[in-house]
């Protein structure tokens, strides 16, 4: 799960981390209100959106005058920020952060993430902030230093001490940025974050203070049950719809740009039978994992959810039960096709236990139910129905 | 021999009187696995399925021998179970609950590290379908039936997608010495490579088959012990071809967050290291009986 810069900042600020004077905004009256509050003369205001590379994208702008916070508070409120790393859809902004503008000597890079390799919660830093961290791993490697905490001990201080000097820091430094460096290892500790991300971490010109200027966590979804504060921060607005839905109805499902719909049981499979479907020549429009206990109400459920997307041009279903029974899901998918007023093409591939009663039930229900006995055969047929889907669709508007 | 476990591995379940718990262990008392009983907390002295109930695992070890244990504990209890076996003296333990927080997988790798390595416990999973050395035992929730017996040995992330293979095997007359599912996770209790050494061992097994997916880089890593300490072929199918950067597919650890993690990019290095790739998901079985006619 992810949050807004000014909740990440929030928390931070909670474990002694040094973040500027800012508030939140709801309005362009709101920004102006805020910016007279935070006083000065020089504010950012900041889309809060989720989504890193805000600022290529007009989602951060450098303000001198109320006026100037005003028309910047406009020009991203209510609006789609499309960013690099938000796909084609952008993210709506509906907050903003008003922040006190800071004179920056230096940029540095900070983070704290899962190292799946080491199985443990690594440190990385790097002189050069303000970049792309992933651009600078593969360009100058040598110019990141990660290090490795101990699960069972923890962030050690000399493991701090060690990053801080490493980034360069002056001896005064050093330990307001031991202390900002734990802070952030006890946040990712006790909030059970994958990832904390300070980029940058700057050093203000003149007084020389260590300061965070952008901060994004990401918590671990498996996690969130004992973490209530945590989730109540989650914002819906900047998640998929369909994605939300899906996971509210204990589906795992990922939207995809293709016309294909998809519902497969388990993860693993789900991504195979894609696979089969772009070498067939065609597109997934999405990843659905129907689960292993696939019963006739989660099935209705995942038609609905699939057949949503308008763009859907034929759909496939590809279920290997082994727990489940292959009668129960036919029955499912028998049950749904007849509820939902299906418009476009479906193919069902089912295999594993009670196969042959699965398949029966699917020919005797006398539904123009496409079948298919294997992966490869399953993918071809749903995109040969998917072509001649679009050909029909096309002849009927002409 | 197969790996990890045969017709006589005494095994126990923790969480055995649950819903989830009873119904899977009554399918692996079915298929001939020898279960010797289970563990709920609170429940010791009671008796499920006719076997003996203990509130500890040690209690197990000790009064029924228990060497093997499968757990189904719910995930806000998970890993202090998988860490009650280990201290107990049970030797390979399958953690079949999914949704176990990272940071607690972290603290289990971290205890396990304590044991000397020929006292310390294996662990698959979490999140997996189970390990099955099929015509002899099975450890898991897989469909057991799926499996023929035979000299393939198969490692994977994916549960429906081992069984997609099992069974286009089966269809070719292949059989399998054991599959062991490793699991979706970000943190597994056994990488790839860690069951490709077993197999290299077990005599059984004279191919192995690896399935993996997107993220992380553990095939490439087992791939690269395939080349150098391995004298049985590999084959490996990868899937995620189609998967966008950054985005988790279902499985927890099934995300590209860095070069090196995508199919396509793993493909081409396990192909440099030799290990001969299935190129799509279908032609599994075909792969592994081409291999098998030229030995």
């Amino acid at each position: 799960m992810d949050i807004h810069e000014y909740q990440a900042k929030e928390i931070l600020a909670g474990y002694g981390v040094r973040i500027a004077d800012g508030g939140l905004a709801y309005s362009p009256e709101d920004a102006v209100q805020r910016a007279r509050e935070i006083g000065g003369d020089v504010w950012a205001v900041k889309a809060q959106i989720h989504s890193g590379a805000r600022g290529k994208a007009g989602g951060i702008k450098i303000c001198r005058s109320y006026e100037e916070v005003e028309v910047a508070a406009e020009a991203m409120l209510g609006h789609r920020l499309v960013t690099q790393q938000t796909g084609s859809a952008g993210k709506v902004c509906l907050r903003l952060y008003i922040e006190a503008g800071t004179n920056i000597a230096k940029e540095l890079y900070f983070s704290l993430l899962v190292d799946r390799a080491h199985e443990s919660i690594i440190m990385v830093g790097s002189a050069e902030g303000g970049m792309d961290i992933e651009a600078l791993a593969e360009d100058s490697p040598e110019k990141i230093k990660k290090i490795q905490i101990d699960p069972a001990v923890g962030l050690l201080d000399f493991q701090a001490r060690g990053m801080a000097f490493y980034l360069g820091l002056e001896p005064s430094q050093i330990s307001p940025a031991v202390k900002l460096i734990s802070g952030c290892y006890r946040a990712m500790r006790d909030l059970d974050a994958n990832m904390i991300e300070i980029n940058p971490l700057i050093v203000t010109g003149g007084s020389g203070k260590l300061m965070i200027m952008d901060a994004k966590i990401n918590f671990d979804d498996n996690a969130l049950f004992r973490r209530q504060k945590v989730t109540e921060l989650r914002d819906k607005t900047q998640e998929d719809k369909r994605e939300m839905a899906a996971a509210d109805r204990g589906l795992s499902y990922v939207g995809l740009d293709g016309d294909i719909g998809c519902m497969i049981n388990g993860a693993g499979l789900a991504m195979a039978t894609m696979d089969m479907i772009k070498l067939a020549g065609g597109e997934p429009a999405n990843f659905l994992d129907v689960g292993g206990g696939a019963s006739a109400e989660r099935t209705e459920k995942a038609f609905r959810l699939v057949l949503a997307d308008e763009g859907v041009k034929a759909m496939l279903v590809n279920i290997f039960a082994g727990i489940n029974r292959c009668d129960w899901i036919a029955e499912g998918v028998v049950h749904a096709v007849k509820k939902i007023n299906m418009k476009i093409p479906l193919i069902v591939r089912l295999s594993g236990t009670h196969v042959e009663e699965g398949r029966k039930i699917i020919e005797e229900s006398g539904l123009p139910i496409i079948t298919a006995t294997t992966l490869a055969e399953v993918a071809e047929k749903a995109v040969a129905a998917r072509n001649a889907q679009i050909a029909k669709e096309a002849e009927e508007a002409t | 021999m197969s790996i990890f476990i045969d017709e006589k591995t005494p095994i126990i379940v923790q969480g055995f009187t649950g819903k989830i718990g009873s119904f899977h262990a009554q399918d692996m008392i079915e298929y001939g696995s020898n279960i010797v009983g289970g563990i709920t907390p609170g429940k010791g002295g009671q008796t499920h399925l006719q076997r003996p109930v203990f509130n500890t695992v040690r209690e197990a070890v000790e009064q029924q021998g228990a060497e093997a244990s499968i757990i189904f504990v719910p995930p806000a209890f998970a890993a202090d179970s998988i860490m009650e076996a280990a201290e107990a003296g049970i030797k390979y333990c399958v953690s079949i609950t999914d949704g176990i927080p990272t940071q607690d997988m972290m603290k289990v790798k971290q205890f396990l590290r304590k044991f000397p390595k020929d006292k310390r416990m294996v662990l698959t999973g979490p999140n997996c379908a189970g390990t099955i050395s099929p015509g002899k035992t099975m450890l898991g929730i897989m469909p057991g039936h799926i499996y023929r017996q035979g000299i393939v040995g198969i490692v994977g992330r994916s549960g429906t997608l081992g069984y997609e293979a099992a069974d286009q095997m089966k269809e070719l007359g292949i059989g399998v010495s054991t599959s062991v599912g490793i699991g979706g996770d970000p943190i597994n209790g056994s990488s790839h490579r860690d069951i490709f050494e077993k197999f290299e061992q077990d005599d059984e097994t004279k191919v192995v088959l690896m399935i993996g997916e997107i993220g992380g880089l553990q095939e490439v890593d087992a791939g690269l012990y395939a080349k150098k300490q391995m004298s049985k072929p590999v084959v490996a199918y990868i899937a995620g071809l189609t998967a966008p950067k950054g985005r988790r597919m279902g499985h927890a650890g099934a995300i590209i967050s860095s070069s090196g993690e995508s199919a396509a990019e793993k493909v081409e290095m396990l192909q440099d290291l030799g290990v001969i790739i299935a190129p799509t998901p279908s032609a599994m079985g075909e792969t592994i009986a081409k291999v098998l006619s030229k030995r």
